[in-house]
């Protein structure tokens, strides 16, 4: 998994000055009786690559179709710059679209899907046939302008979509699932490609997706939907490795969690009784919790290291039997099954070359983890 | 046994064509007949269609036909296409089923009643507010209409409901306004489905007889009414080169039509 690009150590998001060049606030969208999305309110900042992150029907779809003007919500108001757009037609809206589907105009060759919205600005002709010309360049299509997009494969028709969305220079970007309909080796490649453009123009994107890991690699800032409400944004770091909530933790990434019942807490860490381990566990945090709060401890499948021999002076140790081992090449996944018969994911890495397997199935094992590494979450 | 099967599909499909292009054949064959009689053949001649060119009646009904076919095709795709259109687009609106339902019923009622209400609606229009004086071209072009946009209808609706709709959406987002999306985005991908509703309203339309006959006055008969009576008086060879001319325009037209929608998917895939 990669971590944020390196020119995001610039955090406007952390300065109080900055100015939002999209603000939402509390915007309710209804579908009869569901809440597509349910009061959110966000703010995003110029040159940001922003990624709605959730799954199927969480409302990341509506929310950047109310962005797009699509939908005007029920409740809330959307600032571009300031200026209120809730009720702006999509045709005067300074942001455009990448469809999922692309939606290119199949009666129009590439370059005449370029221009299609410069031409609707009224834009000199000689004008236009730069820019398109431009464009073809930045997505490296120069060749193949005067093709129908059925003539075209799904990763150049993907290059031909983002390039009449941009091509009109909008304020923002909206990519709704930009990637979806590629295949895993194009859609890895073009992920960055993507991210280099928008370095390149630095037009702010704000992109819908499901794939946890594409929103990883991709954005400065990942806001995760559950149920049409916001669970938690920020860098995909912090989103990682601090998770709000259970969901989030369980939604980014892989994660044993414990549940279990605050039994003593000291100044920065708890000491949690965990029925399904049979036994007491230590984590960190950051806030005070009252002994008998219920809890649940998460922990990384990296962040648990394994040992043969019983260790000592550990903030925590679980002893199990290997019941599972999944081989993936540069990782190896074991399942650990306790004494109590709670199953614990273990991740190692395979930093030297052999064939075989650290450690056998039935193999008895200690597993030891930090209590920093361990995260408390509120059940 | 696989040996067999083809003989056996290809005999079955023999049939099958036998069954529907024969009597097409005959009728064809027949035009070039000299002898009076229609059913011995006298001879190879071109003499019957040397009549019917001078056969004003059957000439006369043959234009007329065409008009009102041509006239009711166009005002139909028109029709049809708004009604296509805010049934597939507009979303949910009051007297949406109500539209749906009233688009449908002329597919399944009975053409007679269709005929019949037509005249009664045309002789009340008349007694009320004297129009229309009398019946003729406009009552069979206005009739025609009615029961072909149901067809124009569901043929524009359901190539509006299969096409991505983003791409509207899109044009919309690049600027282009609700009107313009329409003349420039969705007609263009909808015309195959305009030019098959305009044939099948333009041959439902010279076709018709039943609603025709109901709504036409004196000296404005259509040509499968002058056919029909002609035919009553016995089967001239005469209406067998008439035939074999409506073959050929019909054939010419659904070639022409099939080439430019062949044109037209490979265009827009």
């Amino acid at each position: 998994m990669a971590t944020a690009r390196p020119h995001a150590t610039v955090e406007p998001w952390q300065d109080p000055n900055a100015e939002p060049i999209l603000r939402i606030e509390g915007v309710t969208k209804t579908f009869g009786k569901v809440y597509a999305v349910d009061d959110v309110s966000l703010d995003i900042y110029r040159g940001e690559f922003f990624s709605l992150l959730g799954g199927s029907g969480c409302g990341k779809s509506t929310l950047l179709r109310v962005l797009g003007g699509f939908e005007i919500p029920d409740k809330g108001r959307v600032l571009i710059d300031g200026v209120d757009v809730t009720r702006v037609a999509p045709y005067e809206r300074p942001v455009n679209m990448m469809f999922q589907s692309y939606a290119l105009f199949p009666h129009m060759t590439v370059e005449q899907n370029i221009a299609f919205g410069l031409k609707q600005d009224g834009r000199a002709r000689s004008e236009i046939e730069d820019r398109v010309a431009a464009m073809l360049d930045l997505v490296r299509m120069g060749q193949l302008g005067r093709r129908r997009p059925d003539q075209l494969s799904g990763g150049q028709r993907q290059r031909v979509a983002l390039a009449r969305a941009l091509a009109r220079s909008p304020k923002i970007l909206l990519l709704d699932e930009p990637l979806g309909a590629l295949d895993k080796k194009l859609r890895e490649h073009t992920q960055f490609e993507l991210v280099n453009i928008q370095e390149k123009v630095g037009t702010t994107f704000i992109m819908v997706t499901h794939d946890q890991e594409e929103a990883m690699t991709m954005s400065s800032r990942i806001a995760v939907m559950d149920a049409g409400r916001i669970v938690q944004v920020s860098t995909p770091s912090a989103l990682y490795e601090y998770p709000a909530n259970r969901f989030v933790a369980e939604f980014i990434g892989a994660v044993n969690t414990i549940a279990g019942t605050v039994v003593d807490a000291g100044e920065d860490r708890v000491v949690v009784r965990a029925h399904e381990l049979g036994q007491d566990v230590v984590a960190r945090a950051p806030q005070p919790i009252p002994v008998g709060t219920d809890v649940s401890i998460a922990i990384r499948p990296e962040k648990i290291d394994v040992r043969e021999q019983p260790p000592s002076g550990e903030d925590n140790v679980v002893q199990g039997k290997v019941a599972d081992i999944a081989y993936l090449g540069d990782v190896s996944i074991y399942h650990v099954r306790t004494d109590s018969g709670h199953v614990l994911r273990v991740q190692e890495t395979h930093a030297a070359r052999t064939a075989d397997p650290h450690y056998q199935w039935g193999e008895t094992l200690w597993l030891v983890w930090n209590a920093a590494d361990a995260i408390v979450l509120a059940s | 046994m696989n040996g067999r099967k083809p003989f056996v599909l290809y005999t079955a499909m023999a049939f099958g064509y036998a069954f529907l292009y024969l009597p097409i054949v005959a009728v064809i064959a027949y035009s070039f007949n000299k002898s009076r009689m229609v059913t011995v053949w006298g001879g190879f001649s071109l003499k019957w269609y040397g009549e019917l060119a001078g056969n004003t009646q059957i000439l006369d009904a043959a234009q007329r036909s065409l008009l009102i076919a041509a006239l009711t095709a166009t005002l139909a795709v028109c029709l049809g296409t708004l009604a296509g259109l805010a049934l597939a687009r507009f979303g949910r609106f009051s007297g949406r089923n109500l539209l749906s339902l009233l688009t449908s019923a002329p597919l399944v009622m009975p053409e007679v009643m269709l005929g019949l209400s037509a005249l009664l609606l045309f002789v009340s229009l008349e007694q009320l507010v004297g129009w229309p004086e009398r019946r003729g071209l406009t009552t069979i072009t206005i009739a025609h209409v009615t029961f072909c946009i149901c067809y124009v209808t569901v043929i524009v609706r359901s190539r509006l409901v299969q096409m991505d709709h983003s791409v509207e959406e899109a044009a919309m987002d690049l600027g282009a306004r609700p009107w313009k999306v329409f003349f420039v985005i969705t007609l263009p991908l909808i015309a195959p489905a305009l030019l098959a509703g305009w044939l099948l309203a333009f041959t439902l339309s010279l076709d018709d007889l039943v609603v025709s006959s109901f709504t036409s006055g004196p000296g404005a008969s259509t040509l499968p009414m002058v056919i029909y009576s002609k035919v009553k008086l016995g089967v001239t060879p005469e209406i067998n080169a008439l035939a074999t001319l409506v073959i050929l325009f019909v054939a010419a037209g659904v070639t022409i039509a099939g080439w430019m929608l062949h044109r037209q998917g490979k265009a827009t895939g």
